[in-house]
């Protein structure tokens, strides 16, 4: 396959002004000198992307992602290194970025056009498409100042995709407009894509990277962690953003007082062994020490799972009398067994504690002390892997007896695999 | 932005040096496309981006992006007079009260002999609004538009192109005025001079481009340059013989006996462009008071070939210029996005 774009140890540095003298009179007084720190915001990133291959950056803020792609685009020059981009190239930066305020939504087509590099006579050709695609035919020829912000962003899409580049830049624009507009958008990136074009998305939306794109470069200090799947891209990504294993998990002691103290609690899964996270649908064990300082009949031991943005995604039930429990003088282990996690990617925190059944008294918390990380390789999205049968039944025509049923089942990683049937 | 070589080579063979550029015009423009996309379509051009500014492939890149300055000047001359009520009137008002200055400053108070004096002005001030008009706007096309700078990859001397574009449109205008003020006035220009406007032109539009283009980029990282530009081109103008003519210079330098100085004088490219236009639109070179014996010399002595050949070596002394400029502008333009 051709490689639509090739970077070749790109740095890029940027220089970070103490302070600045514009003026000609602070620059004679300073010598002519501004005193700088020098900053890389790429270091030698090399990548190539293929031809017809939709191509995701993740990263943090500031991790590069953004110069790399004004990079490629031709906005800014690296300081050492080389990118060669096979086939035109459009970059979807940031909508509507050359628009006259001043003029009418028709002259600005033309403008913005131009810009992003179309002759005039093909806009004149795709002309009736843009203003449709953008839902503007009353007021194309308002000036652009009188648009609101989505009718300025609509505009700036539609001339963008309608540009048709052999290569198209997209830096988090997509999540633009209202939901029909979202999905129009996605949709026409989706057209792109089946047309073979080469596509970089910068974004933080790991759902979106996750769906569309092939592969996925992470980025970190304007250096590139990792080139992969999607799926274990995000891992990377998520793991990079969040720090995890850097969970704080400093002895808080027990409860004073109390006859029970949850020690070390660690996690155990599936994959233990090869890999640190599991998959969705693994096996996970918590396991929680417990010292006691006397035995206690009917303690209830209880767990609680948080997701990354804090949201509880599952406590268990007090009632249950599964979680009930005779602890002996001295403890023991407590271990909470899932035979299947059916959770998606993330990173989930786990909170262990110990209470009586009769007093409603708590023994001990212990709150986040543990973490483990499910990672997709599917291409399902959201917390909670489902996995649907989905079927199929034609509408009975009365003409035959015999009606085909198509049925789709579920399939393993939380991606539903087609799978047909007639009978 | 240097986007360097256009090759016809396939990416994936051995990294091609950057230096050549072998791209034909009949391509697609470097940046954006223009063709329909055709899937596996093998002969498209390749895009090199890299640390490096040619002259040449920034040429090619002007060339094929003529569309876009054509539009660029549009929309400037469009929001220039939008909102005004008087709009591209003002384009003509404008010169014709700055005329009216001058004439009642020189003519009514200064008492000066010179016949049809209106004209003689309106021909030099033709002149000097091009180059003052591009040179004042180019110098903060670059700031004004940071937006698009920052945003969008195209050729950013178009910006500075363009405002040359803008003055170059007020000054057909003023050409149109200043037919028919010839026409109003019974003044017969001299046809033999004509050939003289077409070389002067361009070498005044050359010359224009490369101080705007220089001004444009300068005054990005040195936002002084708006206001020295103000100063100096102020001072260039009562430099050049516009408001008085040429022959009280060198009257004044032969009577100093610094008579060959002259040249020196001569050496500001306005100049000799401004001296082509007075001498064929105002049709005569000398003139002699009513009642008086003395004739006085406003022009020099030339005739047209001689004119031709100044105006050449103005010509190539401008593209000359016009071309480092456009190196000034590729080392300076890498940091665009960054200064503004």
């Amino acid at each position: 396959m051709a490689v639509a774009i090739e970077v070749s140890d790109i740095s890029k540095q940027f220089r970070l002004y103490n302070e600045r003298y514009t003026s000609l009179k602070e620059r004679v007084i300073h010598g002519g000198k501004m005193p700088f720190t020098p900053f890389w915001a790429l270091q030698d990133v090399n990548v190539e992307i293929n031809e017809g291959e939709t191509f995701g950056i993740l990263g943090r803020n500031g991790c590069g992602k953004s110069t790399l792609l004004k990079c490629i685009a031709g906005i800014l020059k690296p300081t050492s290194g080389e990118i060669r981009v096979r086939g035109s190239l459009a970059a979807m930066l940031e909508l509507g970025a050359g628009f006259q305020p001043e003029l009418s939504g028709r002259d600005n087509i033309f403008l913005n056009g131009s810009l992003l590099g179309l002759p005039r006579s093909e806009i004149e050709k795709r002309f009736d498409e843009i203003v449709a695609f953008a839902e503007l035919e009353q007021f194309i020829d308002n000036q652009v100042k009188y648009y609101s912000s989505g009718m300025y962003v609509r505009l700036g899409f539609a001339v963008a995709v309608n540009v048709e580049p052999d290569v198209l830049l997209v830096d988090e624009v997509l999540a633009v407009g209202d939901a029909a507009f979202q999905r129009k958008c996605l949709d026409h990136v989706r057209k792109f894509q089946q047309e073979g074009r080469t596509i970089v998305v910068v974004s933080h939306a790991t759902d979106t990277i996750r769906q569309n794109c092939e592969r996925v470069m992470v980025m970190n200090h304007g250096k590139v962690i990792t080139i992969d799947e999607p799926g274990e891209g995000i891992r990377v990504y998520l793991a990079d953003l969040l720090g995890v294993g850097t969970l704080d998990n400093s002895e808080t002691g027990g409860i004073e007082g109390n006859v029970f103290a949850i020690g070390t609690v660690q996690a155990e899964h599936g994959g233990m062994g090869t890999r640190s996270h599991l998959y969705p649908g693994e096996s996970l064990s918590i396991i929680a020490d417990l010292d006691s300082l006397a035995p206690v009949q009917n303690a209830i031991a209880t767990i609680a799972i948080h997701d990354d943005k804090n949201e509880l995604v599952f406590a268990s039930d007090p009632d249950d009398p599964g979680c009930q429990m005779e602890v002996p003088l001295g403890g023991g282990q407590i271990r909470f067994d899932f035979a299947e996690v059916p959770l998606l990617d993330g990173t989930y925190s786990v909170s262990v504690g110990i209470r009586s059944l009769t007093e409603t008294a708590i023994f001990d918390w212990k709150d986040q002390v543990t973490q483990f990380e499910v990672a997709n390789p599917g291409r399902a999205t959201g917390r909670v892997r489902l996995l649907p049968a989905v079927s199929f039944r034609r509408r009975s025509t009365g003409l035959t007896g015999e009606v085909p049923v198509v049925e789709r089942i579920g399939g393993i990683s939380g991606s539903p695999v087609a799978e047909t049937i007639t009978s | 932005m240097s986007v360097g070589a256009v090759e016809p080579a396939p990416l994936d063979s051995a990294p091609a040096p950057t230096g050549k550029a072998k791209g034909k015009d009949g391509q697609t423009s470097t940046i954006g496309g223009s063709a329909r996309f055709v899937p596996g379509q093998s002969n498209r051009q390749i895009t090199v981006v890299n640390g490096k500014a040619q002259v040449r492939q920034r040429l090619k890149d002007l060339w094929r992006n003529r569309d876009l300055l054509v539009l660029l000047t549009r929309t400037q001359l469009k929001v220039k007079y939008k909102n005004s009520v008087l709009g591209y009137l003002w384009s003509m008002l404008n010169p014709a009260l700055v005329l009216a200055v001058y004439y009642v400053v020189f003519k009514v108070i200064a008492r000066n002999t010179i016949p049809s004096f209106a004209i003689f002005l309106f021909c030099g001030l033709l002149v000097w609004n091009l180059f003052n008009n591009a040179a004042m706007a180019a110098t903060g096309v670059v700031v004004a538009n940071a937006g698009i700078v920052k945003k969008v990859a195209f050729p950013r001397e178009l910006l500075a192109l363009s405002s040359v574009g803008v003055a170059l449109v007020l000054f057909a205008i003023q050409v149109v005025v200043l037919i028919l003020a010839l026409v109003v006035f019974g003044i017969t220009p001299s046809l033999p001079f004509l050939i003289t406007l077409p070389i002067a032109l361009l070498a005044l539009v050359v010359f224009t481009s490369a101080i705007s283009v220089f001004l444009s980029a300068v005054n990005v990282y040195l936002r002084d340059t708006q206001h020295l530009t103000e100063v100096l081109l102020m001072a260039w103008f009562w430099s050049i013989p516009v408001v008085y003519p040429y022959g009280q210079i060198a009257g004044a330098l032969s009577d100093h006996h610094l008579g060959s100085f002259k040249w020196v004088y001569l050496m500001d490219p306005v100049t000799p462009i401004a001296l082509a236009f007075q001498r064929t639109m105002y049709g005569r070179s000398q003139y002699t008071v009513k009642g008086a014996s003395t004739v006085t010399h406003m022009l020099p002595n030339w005739g047209p070939s001689t004119y031709c050949l100044i105006l050449g070596v103005v010509l190539v002394a401008s593209i000359i210029l016009f071309l480092l400029s456009l190196i000034v502008f590729g080392r300076l333009e890498g940091n665009f996005a960054e200064e503004l």
